[in-house]
């Protein structure tokens, strides 16, 4: 194929990737003015992901975010391939995509008047499933908030456990609980944000383990994986089930935040601890 | 056939032929030999898949049977003071020999109605709820606290769901990583996922020869990744989840012996190996001032975990 028919069918193929159609209410929307209300339907109000790069254009003042321990990478320490590929083959082909080097963000910025440690997962990196580099990166997180005195805002997005890493990937969840109660116990606050989907074991460590806990609207939220449920008690799942709200309702939510209001409440609470 | 039956059906042949020397006084000590070697061949080559058919075998000593063999008082104690008593954790005050401790322990269950009751030894939150209860009831005393794993995992249901699994095993983690306390963890036969690291965050990890350690069931781990439950046996192996690998990736502090065949072909030697290792790590955990320990237990955790960083 020539380069000039390759251009004229990608050429072709854009204006069908400018769209997409909310989940929720079957609009179909322009991706750029999706963009610009911080994935959020401008109709119905449903939450689409946000990439890390989205979030720190919103939450953070411009010029004052500064990332650190960028250059930790996976690496293989169970010589791990499934059915299809090596787990070393996977990794690579998730850095070209995301161009981030693992499913999470971390660094020091300012938000509003206040400063505070910021952690932002990336779903979009093998599902944000927490390995070594995500529970070493959270808990440099922490120990950095305590050198620096400063508050954690962790915004959460994981499917669960990174398989491909066997039993480091679950003691992952023990490490990162550990440098939370340091930073706990040093008087610092930690507001952990769960956007769709917080589930398995990022769920049942950092995330569920803030001062506030602050859910987006309709996310899913909750320990075992729904189908999980369903296969092992054999019956359906009532309806909205683990979504932020049931969570709210039954009392592990502090509160259910509207994405165009989270920059106004995180100021008020950072301001009111501060 | 598998491997452990291939070792029983050894075993077999030995009694056999020990039976032919006294009763025809045969000459059979070198055939003893061939096949004692034989055996040991097998056990030097069980896979992971081998350990988690062990780790699950029907005849496993659980939790409640190593209670009497390890401690001379023992005196249940029950409850969450929130919701229920869940019956798939039991906590305990206990002697070891002369030394008191807190002891909380998965069980699995005996026979069909016991493992109902206590639930294949699937914990609610009520159940993480009650370990936190009971091990601040330790720290208050200054009690050393025993935990004791074997799970399939914490329960997956609506009620484990409403009530909140995630932040009860999330705050069990919490509290383990800083009670001023020494505190032995030992893995008795499956150690599965989250609902297994829950009381699995100690000073020292000891692990049974033929227990398992995961992050997922073989099982789970087949269906998602080769999207194919049959396929547990390669996904155990891949997995890497025996006693052996977790000590060759410096997670777990010792390995307990176990007699041929598994625990239960000898349960009071294997109960006796894993009561000598207690005593001997908490006799020198005892000894070391509460924040040193402390300093170690969170060092210990943060170490956990493989990356590179250029
Ligand atoms: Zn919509």
């Amino acid at each position: 194929m020539t380069a000039w028919l390759k251009k004229s069918i990608l050429k072709k193929k854009e204006p069908d990737n400018q769209w997409i159609k909310c989940p929720d209410c079957a609009e179909i929307l322009y991706k750029n003015l999706l963009i610009d209300n911080i994935n959020v339907c401008t109709r119905c109000g449903h939450h689409f992901r946000l990439s890390p790069d989205g979030w720190l254009g919103y939450l953070v003042n411009r010029g004052t975010f500064k990332e650190i321990n960028e250059n930790i990478q996976s690496v293989d320490p169970l010589d791990f391939s499934d059915a299809k590929e090596r787990y070393v083959d996977k990794l690579n082909r998730s850095m070209k995509k995301t161009g981030m080097k693992s499913a999470i963000i971390t660094g020091v910025g300012k938000i509003g008047k206040q400063k505070a440690c910021l952690g932002i997962m990336n779903f979009a990196f093998l599902g944000g499933s927490m390995g070594s580099v995500l529970g070493e990166k959270v808990a440099r997180l922490f120990e950095h908030a305590i050198e620096l005195s400063l508050p954690v805002i962790l915004i959460s997005a994981s499917g669960g456990a990174r398989m491909h890493e066997g039993i480091y990937s679950l003691l992952q969840m023990a490490k990162t609980s550990a440098a939370i109660r340091k930073h706990s116990e040093a008087g610092q606050l930690y507001i952990s944000i769960m956007t769709d989907p917080t589930t398995g074991g990022v769920s049942a460590s950092f995330s569920a383990l803030g001062d506030i806990m602050i859910g987006e609207p309709g996310a899913l939220i909750g320990f075992a994986g729904p189908r999980v449920i369903e296969q092992t008690i054999k019956q359906k799942l009532p309806p909205k089930f683990q979504t932020a709200e049931f969570l709210y309702d039954h009392g592990m939510l502090d509160m259910i935040v509207n994405r165009k209001e989270l920059k106004s409440i995180l100021i008020e609470l950072l301001t009111f601890f501060g | 056939m598998s491997v452990w039956e291939k070792i029983e059906e050894l075993e077999k042949q030995i009694d056999k032929f020990k039976s032919l020397s006294v009763e025809e006084h045969i000459e059979v000590d070198e055939v003893i030999v061939i096949l004692k070697e034989k055996i040991n061949d097998l056990h030097k080559n069980l896979t992971s898949w081998d350990r988690t058919r062990m780790a699950r075998h029907i005849d496993r000593p659980k939790f409640l049977d190593y209670v009497p063999k390890l401690f001379n008082y023992f005196q249940e104690i029950g409850g969450d003071r929130k919701f229920k008593n869940d019956n798939a954790i039991i906590c305990g005050l206990a002697s070891l020999d002369k030394r008191k401790v807190v002891v909380i322990g998965q069980e699995k269950g005996k026979d069909t109605s016991d493992k109902i009751y206590r639930n294949f030894g699937m914990s609610h939150p009520e159940g993480y709820w009650k370990t936190i209860r009971v091990m601040k009831l330790a720290e208050k005393f200054g009690l050393p606290l025993l935990l004791f794993v074997d799970t399939p995992g914490a329960y997956p249901g609506i009620g484990a769901e409403e009530r909140g699994q995630l932040v009860a095993i999330a705050e069990n983690l919490y509290e383990l990583s800083g009670i001023r306390i020494p505190i032995i963890v030992t893995i008795l036969g499956e150690g599965g996922s989250g609902g297994a690291l829950a009381l699995g965050v100690g000073d020292r990890l000891l692990m049974m020869e033929n227990a398992i350690y995961s992050v997922i069931s073989p099982e789970g781990c087949a269906a998602i990744l080769w999207r194919d439950a049959s396929k547990a046996e390669q996904a155990a192996n891949a997995l890497k989840i025996s006693a052996f690998d977790l000590k060759e990736f410096g997670i777990i502090h010792e390995i307990i012996q176990e007699p041929g065949g598994g625990a239960h072909k000898d349960f009071n030697a294997a109960a006796d190996k894993l009561k000598k290792s207690i005593k001997n790590s908490l006799n020198k955990l005892v000894k070391v001032p509460i924040d040193e320990l402390l300093d170690q237990r969170y060092n210990m955790l943060r170490k956990f975990g493989v990356f590179k960083e250029k």
